[in-house]
């Protein structure tokens, strides 16, 4: 079910609006129906373009196989669609079915600079880089933006009536290319990059220079000057997103490089382009006023929270590569039993999203819309990083892993045993818990003696058994017994995955369940750059 | 995660310094009795425990053998005193560093003459350590107690008999502490030991107790941790650092992502976002006080923050902190707090413990003498033995930590009777004896401090003069007067170091100096002599009384019960003119009173009260001897019984000023019996009944009253409560809420006093209070 929307045919993404429709269709709690409303009246906007009842009409007719359907949307549309019962999921492949192929062409991506529907086929093939004929219609763009097997869940009014403004006005919008997302955190940016690759001759042809060399820069590296990388093992391959067919790049850099960054755009003239920069993080808003003065760009400025969720909801829901995106670890407190296994976040709520990044924060995820910080703790990846160089001299995540990976914690650690002899029976510790961490460096023979290595790992371990803890007990107190680990201290960091694994189990008594993602840090980014659909979508 | 006390003692107490000469006066008191020891050895501090037996000398008194003959019929006194040896029971608890045992050891050797143990039980990662070392040194088996145990029974008894013992820390604040008042009771609770790792401990009961979480991320982390990043070896060291660190140097703060706060969320932007998290990206060099400083603040908020997931979790709200982490350091009560309030939004206080440092010899002591069942007593600190909060603290003077200042004492004494609350409170935990808190208002505190300095020398004269045929009197009374006022000097800089300072603690202090000299009753003298002449006077008082008519005598008691009360030894202006001028009479005293209307008077609702049905039963907190007892107070409870009242008079177990004892008092109802029928008959017939309050102070705590008095006060069904005296009615008690009826009567003999409740010297306080239906 998760490759099936890969699958749909290019030449019938008209199909995809039912589902599409699906997707907005279902409200799980009153209270989110009542947010939501409120949030959607907010949203508003005059129409920029005519509005062109013609063409969707006979588009939505067509829709043959959307039956057992309903929608608030397509019920105020007039009721041209049959009723189903609410919470039915839309039926597996019907989005296949009966799909009117691109006739929405003649409408341009939403730029605000342009009025009249020629102007806007004009400026739409300057600005973004293709003729609009070839572009496939606009109206189904939502629905490549969400996940097929689990339309009834995610969705809120205020999209409902983005959805519908959409279909009144019949407006047809997509972002000009390049499509970025980009989450700006403490130590690193993490970027999102949707590369099309269902660019025809013809557009290639019509591509404008800037724009390729973007495109070929970013796609035939995987290093960029001294710091960028891509993650290539991460990639998403063959995507459809916004109608668009391509590949999804996950590329990271330092924050520190954010200026090199900002200059870079502003010599590459990046601001020609006329795209939006959806950002989040907190750098989004650090940043801004550096985007703007120096490289022209104006941010389009989003909370990392909403984006972390959002973010993380799309990438489970496209999977990876065919692979599930979510995992666990059986049996996490046998280490050689112990093995990484595949695990299904269809119904992902509630669960308790601990994004560790420089600092954590520690989300109670009761639905799409719907969830709380819970609290979060300075004690972090970066904290992580900042201790194993102070301590060490290292300079980079990957030294200090590598040194961790090699260190014996126990060496600097004081456990229960070094204190009691073994256990400690008063309280049911065992001899071999963390008594207090560092507490061997309290001696001085034992400073002068201890290895890098050790030192590494005792960080590691402290910081993520700290993590660890605080989860737990969040957990606890809110009643939650799914914990997702995300964000980029866990890269690479097997270490710390099985330490929270087993955490999770051990203190829990096998209540408590740690997954993992692995697209790790980047559903902020991801996030961000759904945002950029859904934005032009409300133009 | 479950070690309490510290045993990362390999960086501090390897080398045992054997050079020290100890103080022995000053530190191992009273070792010579020492009947049971105990011991915690934490990582960097031991403490000891004894318990120990104390001669006192005190006033006795008793009635003559009525022979009579060859006594001047005028300055024939009404009562003997002698002065007698008594022995109580006292712990010791003493504070030194580790560096200091074998020393202190050897010390104990030299000097322990009689005890009965064999065993000494003992606590704390590094009893095990210095096992061979105490066994040998001291020939007694040492018997190793479990740590959390031990915390727990010793932070028990603290909260339980120690008023003043919790305290909230507010850094920058006036006063920085802020002392709870106990609660009848402390249970549940949450203890979270900030050692070198933390225990986190719900306490249900006295027994029940559960260890419900901990972190690895404590005190030895911060000192592991701090060690090898500032190469600074010694904890308090790494503490002083810290106090002069700029974390935001280290710790990537939410404003260095945002570049302001994260309005979304309503982070600030000062909030730290990762600590350590700058470290990670800068080339740059930190300095030792900013890493300090991140270390303290990291490890403080990762606390924090668990102490609060784990009361919500629990539903509890009292969370007490304890361990080497804490131990008094401004610094770290105050990251702790911030931390506190930061994660529970206000719902969570972190409270602290005067003598957090002795929870686990308090309790590991316990342990050892379960068979005395310590538990049944009450206990109290002693003011004069016990060295009060941070006397040792380097934050207070880091250059001048003086060896001999490492040394830190606590003292209890055994109650000889178990203390209660007064039945009659209407919210005993509300109740705060005290009306002003000396703490908390700088200019009161100028004024006492400064009043009970100017009145030291006449206290240390009266000491001298009440035992003239003692050759060491007033070597004696030199040494008191240097205790007092190097306490007060204390005082003046550290007005937390006891509790809330008020002017009960003040009174009291200078009563556990003067018996800790030796000077058990210097008023024993004066009041015999006083209750002498006062009793001459009684009949005639009586008569005049009787001569009244009903209205005019209710008014004539009244003014009589407060022209008593300006006799009063402990007011330095009455104690100058009688001084000066021995022919002060009653009479004098009573034209001396204001006029009415006085300052607070209440007298017509109280005559219109008497004007009702009788009172069931009053108690009454007698003041002083002589004069004010005799004849303001026994004509009153005369009165009171010949309405049908019955009477409860209470005066104090031990002698303090020239307050009435309860052995006096005995004495003076003997003789006045024998003068008037009515008392007579009462005392025979159980309608007036004496009984001591439980206390040796000038002022009175309703919470802290012998059982005694309780249970008669529950049995005779009490419906009125006489409170007389400043020190009773007006410096305590003067805002008490009772369930009954209450007056509260004085004179204020103090002009401070006076100006401050709006009057003049001399002023009459007539409260008279009847509780809401």
């Amino acid at each position: 079910i998760r490759g099936r929307r890969t699958e749909v045919p290019e030449s019938a993404p008209g199909a995809r609006m039912f589902p599409t429709c699906a997707t907005r269709r279902a409200r799980r709690g009153q209270g989110a129906e009542e947010v939501g409303e409120s949030a959607g009246g907010g949203e508003e906007r005059p129409a920029r373009h005519p509005p062109a009842p013609a063409l969707r009409l006979p588009n939505r007719k067509a829709q043959g196989g959307s039956e057992g359907i309903k929608t608030p949307e397509n019920d105020l549309q007039g009721g041209l669609l049959s009723r189903g019962p609410l919470a039915a999921p839309p039926a597996p492949g019907m989005g296949d079915s009966g799909g009117q192929p691109g006739r929405c062409s003649a409408h341009a991506p939403g730029d605000s600079a342009h009025a009249g529907a020629g102007a806007a086929a004009l400026n739409g093939l300057l600005h973004n880089g293709f003729h609009p004929d070839t572009a496939p219609p606009r109206v189904p763009l939502l629905a490549e933006l969400q996940p097929q097997p689990q339309l009834p869940q995610h969705d809120s009014p205020a999209k409902k009536c983005r959805l519908r403004r959409r279909m009144d006005s019949g407006k047809k919008n997509r972002p000009p290319f390049p499509w970025f997302g980009m989450d700006i955190g403490g130590t690193l940016v993490k970027l999102v990059y949707f590369e099309p690759k269902d660019i025809t001759a013809e557009e290639e042809q019509e591509e404008v220079e800037n724009l390729k060399s973007i495109r070929k820069y970013l796609t035939s590296n995987t290093a960029y000057g001294k710091s960028g990388i891509r993650d290539v093992h991460l990639e998403l391959k063959n995507l459809t997103m916004c109608g668009r067919k391509g590949n999804l790049h996950f590329i990271r850099f330092p924050s520190c490089a954010m200026h090199t960054f900002i200059q870079m755009g502003s010599e590459k003239n990046f601001s020609s382009l006329h795209t939006t920069l959806c950002a989040t993080g907190g750098g989004a808003f650090k940043f801004e006023e550096d985007f703007r003065m120096i490289a022209d760009l104006q941010l389009h400025k989003l909370d990392e929270l909403d984006c972390l969720i959002q973010g993380l909801l799309y990438v489970d829901s496209v999977g990876f590569n065919g692979k599930p995106e979510c995992y666990y670890f059986e049996n996490p407190t046998n280490p050689e039993l112990c093995q990484k296994k595949p695990y299904c976040l269809d119904n992902p709520y509630p669960m308790l999203l601990v994004n560790m990044g420089s600092g954590v924060s520690i989300l109670a995820v009761y639905s799409k819309d719907n969830y709380k910080r819970v609290t979060g703790t300075s004690l972090g990846g970066g904290t992580f990083l900042g201790l194993c160089c102070l301590l060490t001299g290292c300079e980079t995540f990957e030294e200090a892993l590598e040194m961790a990976a090699k260190g014996d914690s126990t060496n600097v650690d004081k456990l229960v045993k070094d204190i009691y002899g073994g256990d400690y029976e008063r309280f049911g510790l065992q001899g071999s818990a963390v008594a207090s961490s560092f507490g061997n460096m309290m001696s001085k023979e034992k400073r002068e003696s201890i290895s890098k290595e050790d030192l590494a790992r005792a960080t590691l371990v402290t910081i993520t058994n700290n993590i660890g803890s605080i989860a737990r007990m969040c957990a606890l107190n809110e009643n939650i017994d799914r914990v997702v680990f995300v964000g980029n201290f866990l890269r690479i960091n097997m270490v710390s995955m099985k330490l929270l694994a087993y955490a999770m189990d051990f203190w829990s008594k096998g209540q408590l369940k740690a997954l993992f993602l692995e697209h790790e840090g980047y559903f902020g980014a991801v996030g961000a750059l759904l945002e950029l659909f859904k934005m032009n979508d409300d133009q | 995660m479950a070690e309490c006390g510290a045993s990362g003692g390999g960086s501090s107490g390897d080398s045992l310094d054997k050079s020290i000469t100890l103080p022995p006066d000053e530190v191992f008191r009273n070792l010579e009795n020492a009947k049971r020891f105990a011991i915690d050895i934490g990582g960097s501090l031991t403490k000891l425990a004894y318990y120990s037996t104390v001669q006192h000398k005190v006033a006795k008194v008793r009635s003559f053998d009525h022979s009579g003959k060859d006594a001047e019929q005028d300055h024939e006194p009404p009562y003997e005193i002698s002065v007698q040896e008594e022995i109580t029971a006292r712990l010791h608890f003493i504070k030194f560093e580790n560096t200091y045992i074998e020393a202190c050891l050897d010390f104990i050797k030299d000097h322990l003459v009689n005890t009965e143990t064999k065993v000494i039980p003992a606590t704390g990662g590094g009893a095990y350590k210095f096992k061979d070392l105490i066994e040998e040194k001291l020939q007694l088996k040492v018997d190793k107690e479990d740590v959390m145990t031990c915390l727990i029974k010793g932070c028990n008894f603290v909260l339980k008999n120690i008023p003043h013992e919790a305290f909230v820390y507010q850094k920058d604040m006036e006063p920085e502490f802020r002392f709870q008042t106990n609660h009848a009771n402390i249970f549940p609770y949450l203890l979270v030991n900030v050692g070198s790792g933390v225990s986190i401990v719900k306490v249900e009961t006295e027994d029940m107790f559960e260890w419900i979480g901990g972190s690895s991320i404590g005190g030895g982390t911060f000192w592991g941790l701090g060690a090898l990043l500032t190469k600074t070896k010694k904890f308090d060291e790494l503490l002083h650092l810290a106090s002069k660190g700029q974390h935001a140097n280290v710790d990537m703060l939410v404003q260095d992502i945002y570049g302001g706060a994260y309005q979304t969320l309503g982070l600030s932007g000062n909030l730290i976002a990762s600590s350590f998290g700058k470290s990670a990206t800068a080339d740059k060099e930190f300095s030792k006080e900013d890493m300090a400083k991140s270390l303290l603040h990291m490890i403080s908020n990762d606390i924090g923050q668990l102490a609060c997931l784990y009361a919500k979790l629990h539903g509890l709200n009292r969370v007490y902190f304890g361990g080497f982490f804490i131990r008094g350091h401004p610094v770290t009560m105050h990251t702790i707090t911030y931390s506190i309030n930061f994660f529970s939004k206000g719902e969570v206080q972190a409270l602290f413990l005067r003598h957090e440092g002795y929870l686990g010899a308090i309790g590991a002591f316990l342990k050892g003498a379960e068979q005395d069942n310590p538990n049944q007593y009450s206990w109290g600190e002693n003011y004069a033995g016990s060295s009060g909060l941070m006397s040792t603290s380097p934050e207070l003077c880091p250059t001048q930590r003086a060896r001999s200042g490492t040394f830190d004492l606590l003292e209890m004494d055994r109650l000889e009777r178990p203390l209660v609350n007064l039945p009659l409170l209407l919210d005993p935990s509300s109740y705060v004896p005290d009306t002003v808190d000396l703490t908390d208002d700088a200019l009161a505190r100028e004024y006492w401090l400064t009043c009970f300095e100017e009145a030291l020398d006449g206290v240390v004269k009266r000491a001298v003069a009440s035992q003239p045929e003692s050759a060491d009197a007033a070597e004696r009374a030199a040494k008191f007067r240097q205790k007092y006022w190097s306490k007060l000097q204390t005082l003046r800089h550290q007005p937390f170091a006891y509790g809330t300072l008020t002017v009960r603690s003040l009174l009291d202090t200078r009563e556990h100096c003067l018996n800790e000299f030796s000077f058990p009753d210097p008023y024993s003298k004066v009041k015999q002599k006083e209750n002498g002449v006062a009793l001459k006077c009684f009949q005639c008082v009586v008569q005049a009384l009787d001569a009244l008519g009903w209205e005019e005598r209710q008014l004539a008691l009244a003014r009589g019960l407060l022209a008593g009360n300006v006799f009063d030894w402990g007011a330095k202006a009455v104690s100058d003119v009688l001084e000066s001028d021995p022919q002060f009479g009653f009479e004098e005293a009573k034209r001396k009173l204001q006029e009415r209307p006085w300052l607070v008077d209440s007298y017509s609702k109280w005559l219109q009260r008497l004007k009702g049905p009788p009172h069931k039963c009053a108690l009454i907190f007698a003041d002083n001897s002589g004069i004010d007892l005799i004849l303001g107070v026994f004509p009153f409870v005369r009165e009171l019984l010949l309405r049908g009242t019955e009477v409860i008079l209470a005066c104090n177990s031990g002698p303090a000023l020239n307050d009435v004892t309860y052995s006096e008092s005995l004495l003076v109802a003997e003789r006045i019996a024998a003068m008037d029928p009515v008392v007579h008959s009462a005392l025979q017939e159980e309608q007036l009944l004496l009984v001591q309050t439980g206390s040796s102070s000038p002022c009175l705590d309703l919470s802290r009253l012998d059982k005694g008095l309780a249970t008669l006060v529950r049995e005779r069904s009490a419906d009125l409560v006489v409170i007389e005296g400043m020190g009773r009615a007006v410096h305590t008690n003067y805002h008490a809420a009772l369930r009954c009826e209450s007056l509260k009567l004085a004179v204020l003999k103090n002009a401070w006093l006076a100006e401050r409740l709006g009057g003049p010297l001399f002023s009459v306080i007539f409260k008279y209070e009847v509780p809401a239906e």
